[in-house]
């Protein structure tokens, strides 16, 4: 048997290269530092952009200077917004909606979820595919359906929703429950079974196991998809732009460009700094949140 | 505690019979252990008795009450899985304690019920950490203190040792027999180790084809099993099965393997075999202990014959060898001096007095 493994070194050697792990592993990682950089300099020079806009006054902006660089730095921008108080309706409005939905959100989706991985009844298979279809469809074709509903609704009850704030809170669900519902079972579906059965078996009823083992376990799957909900309801734009009219109801995306832009003349500066200033909150949320959101939590349930 | 009692239990999913009719009754601090290939229903059975798989059919009593329809939680049983299932979210304790808190017992009882059982299963010094710092014999002692603590009439044991390498496996074997001798609560354990079954079991049950081929204590399966499933199941290295049939040669009956291999067989058994038709195609199943070396002084009912090994196995206590009968490949137990070398010839004895009997075709032990 020996003799079969002897290498023979008078052969003459090749001149082909052998994978090397290490060398393999080295041009790996410097192609993914080249992309990552070239992926970062692309989403964050608008930004950047923003930034330095919102930093001009008016007359620096439409003068024909380096558009990157501040000459002349001024905060007269911010200062203009944080006082108006039409700018802080629409934030505040922005906050509510968002908040709500993110409330009702999760309020529907993760018992829902729950229900469509884990008690196995007639249809749940098909019904879950169901809920991850309605989200492919497209909010452009969803508002006129949902524009009449809403004055059937009028018509009906006498209760007008339309052109109030807090008809986004309806609307924006549609989106955000059937993808947080899938995102939802995905994660529960992750979670041994042996873990429900234990817990069934330890006296828990549904809600229980529910409440007590999956919301817990499943906790980076909760912040993945609280993030998702807060960050459409607070980007969402052809809704707000469709259901609400008057200055007092109106969300910061469409707020900003319905004030702020008058006739042809644009304010850019207060633009940028309006659109700034609106993606600080998704940021403080995404921060905060990023310290919860690790994976792994189910490490130790069972084996591996 | 409490008796756990199995009456023509059939489970069936749509297409497929999983358990065909089990009747079962298992005493009051028995521990019995449901053993068998994959497939073969005994996962399911343990199942049916904890309540996490319907009956289709049958009753299933604990305690003497029908528990058919009785939810998991309100029949008073605790269970071991496999891959533990710890709460990766809570501490030992809190594991421990899950089910007692839900059913809202008293702060210092739950407390003394926790230490009794980490004293028990010596994991004193865990109670505070999660399942995710904890190594696998930890985590499975864990899953075990978690059905300690309820003090439940029957403990459920779903292959606790399977995940588990094989030292620590031994290990935990033993630490579950000192529970139960501790606690002497009902159990019933399924395993696809043979040895497990063996060595933890009151009673074994083979299953086979989601059926029971037989019930019995560790060495009456292993001496008088009922059927060749449960003749080659137990024991290691298995059963040899060897074709042969029976022939009379001067009025003596002998059992004849080939052209030149015949055995005469010994009083008892010649008289047991009596009526077994010569024609019938049969199987000797012989253990390998029960063919070692030849001896000088062999006693009765041994009978020496000449053999080419195949393959030697040195195990240090024992040499392994095979060879080759009827086309069938034998093995058996020599002594490491005994001379065995892979290729060589060896004077061997089988010793008739434990022979078993086969019927080829239908498998039962005659």
């Amino acid at each position: 048997m020996a003799s079969t493994l002897t290498i023979d070194k008078a052969a003459p050697t090749r001149s082909v290269k052998y994978g090397s792990m290490s060398r393999d592993r080295t041009w790996a990682l410097r192609w993914s530092y080249f992309f990552l950089v070239l992926f970062a300099i692309f989403s964050l020079v608008p930004p950047l952009y923003m930034l330095i806009t919102s930093l001009k006054s008016s007359a620096e902006i439409s003068a024909a200077t380096n558009p990157w660089w501040v000459f002349h730095p001024t905060l007269e921008n911010y200062v203009q917004l944080l006082t108006s108080n039409q700018f802080l309706t629409f934030f505040r409005n922005s906050a509510f909606v968002s908040i709500l939905v993110v409330t009702i959100t999760m309020l529907i989706s993760v018992p829902a979820a729950f229900a469509l991985a884990r008690m196995r009844f007639w249809g749940s298979a098909t019904l879950a595919t169901g809920v991850f279809l309605t989200y492919l469809i497209p909010d452009s074709l969803l508002f006129l359906p949902l524009f009449k509903m809403f004055a059937v609704f009028h018509d009906v009850t006498g209760i007008q929703l339309i052109g109030k704030w807090y008809v986004l809170v309806v609307v924006y669900p549609t989106l955000t429950v059937p993808f947080c519902t899938w995102i939802m079972i995905g994660y529960f579906a992750s979670i041994p079974k042996e873990l429900d059965e234990a817990a069934v078996i330890d006296g828990a009823s549904w809600f229980q196991t529910l409440t007590r083992i999956f919301i817990p376990v499943a906790l980076p799957g909760l912040i993945a998809a609280t993030i998702f909900a807060f960050t459409v309801s607070w980007a969402q734009f052809l809704y707000p732009l469709v259901f609400t009219t008057s200055t007092d109801q109106l969300v910061l995306p469409v707020g900003i460009i319905t004030t702020l832009v008058k006739g042809d003349v644009f304010n850019w500066g207060q633009i940028m700094t309006g659109a700034l200033l609106g993606a600080a909150p998704p940021l403080i949320v995404y921060a905060f949140l990023m310290d919860y959101y690790i994976a792994g939590l189910t490490a130790g349930a069972t084996k591996g | 505690m409490a008796d756990v009692t199995l009456r023509k239990v059939i489970k069936r999913y749509e297409e497929v019979e999983a358990v065909r009719g089990i009747d079962l009754d298992i005493a009051d601090h028995e521990f019995v252990v449901l053993v068998g290939p994959s497939g073969c229903g005994k996962s399911t059975t343990l199942r049916m008795i904890a309540g996490l798989e319907d009956i289709t059919d049958g009753d299933i009593m604990i305690g003497g009450d029908v528990v058919n329809d009785v939810p998991p939680k309100d029949r008073d049983i605790a269970m071991v899985f496999q891959n533990y299932a710890l709460y990766p979210h809570m501490t030992v304790a809190e594991n421990m304690s899950f089910g007692l808190r839900l059913k809202r017992y008293p702060k210092a009882e739950i407390k003394s019920r926790i230490d009794e059982a980490a004293r028990m299963l010596d994991i004193v010094e865990l109670v505070d950490r999660k399942p995710k710092q904890l190594s696998g014999g930890q985590r499975q002692r864990v899953a075990m203190g978690r059905a300690i603590v309820r003090n439940p009439k029957v403990f459920l044991f779903d292959e606790p040792l399977s995940n588990l390498d094989a030292k620590l496996r031994v290990q935990m074997r033993i630490e579950i027999k000192k529970v139960h001798q501790k606690v002497r609560t009902t159990t019933v354990y399924v395993t696809h180790d043979q040895v497990e079954a063996m060595t933890l079991a009151d009673r074994v049950v083979v299953m086979n084809h989601g059926r029971i081929e037989q019930i019995g204590t560790p060495n009456e399966l292993y001496h008088n099993p009922a059927t060749r499933f449960v003749a080659g199941f137990i024991g290691s290295p298995a059963m040899n099965f060897i074709p042969c049939r029976l022939e009379e040669a001067s009025g003596k009956l002998n059992v004849r393997i080939t052209d030149r291999i015949a055995f005469p067989l010994p009083p008892a058994r010649a008289a047991r075999y009596q009526a077994v038709a010569r024609n019938e195609r049969l199987l000797l199943g012989l253990r390998p202990e029960h063919l070692a070396e030849a001896k000088a002084h062999p006693e009765p009912g041994v009978e020496p014959f000449d053999a080419v090994l195949d393959v030697i196995e040195p195990m240090g206590m024992e040499t392994l060898i095979y060879f080759t009968l009827e086309g069938a490949q034998v093995c058996g137990r020599v002594n490491p001096n005994a001379g065995a070398t892979a290729g060589g010839p060896l004077r061997l004895a089988v010793d008739l007095n434990n022979m078993h009997l086969l019927n080829e075709g239908t498998g039962v032990v005659i």
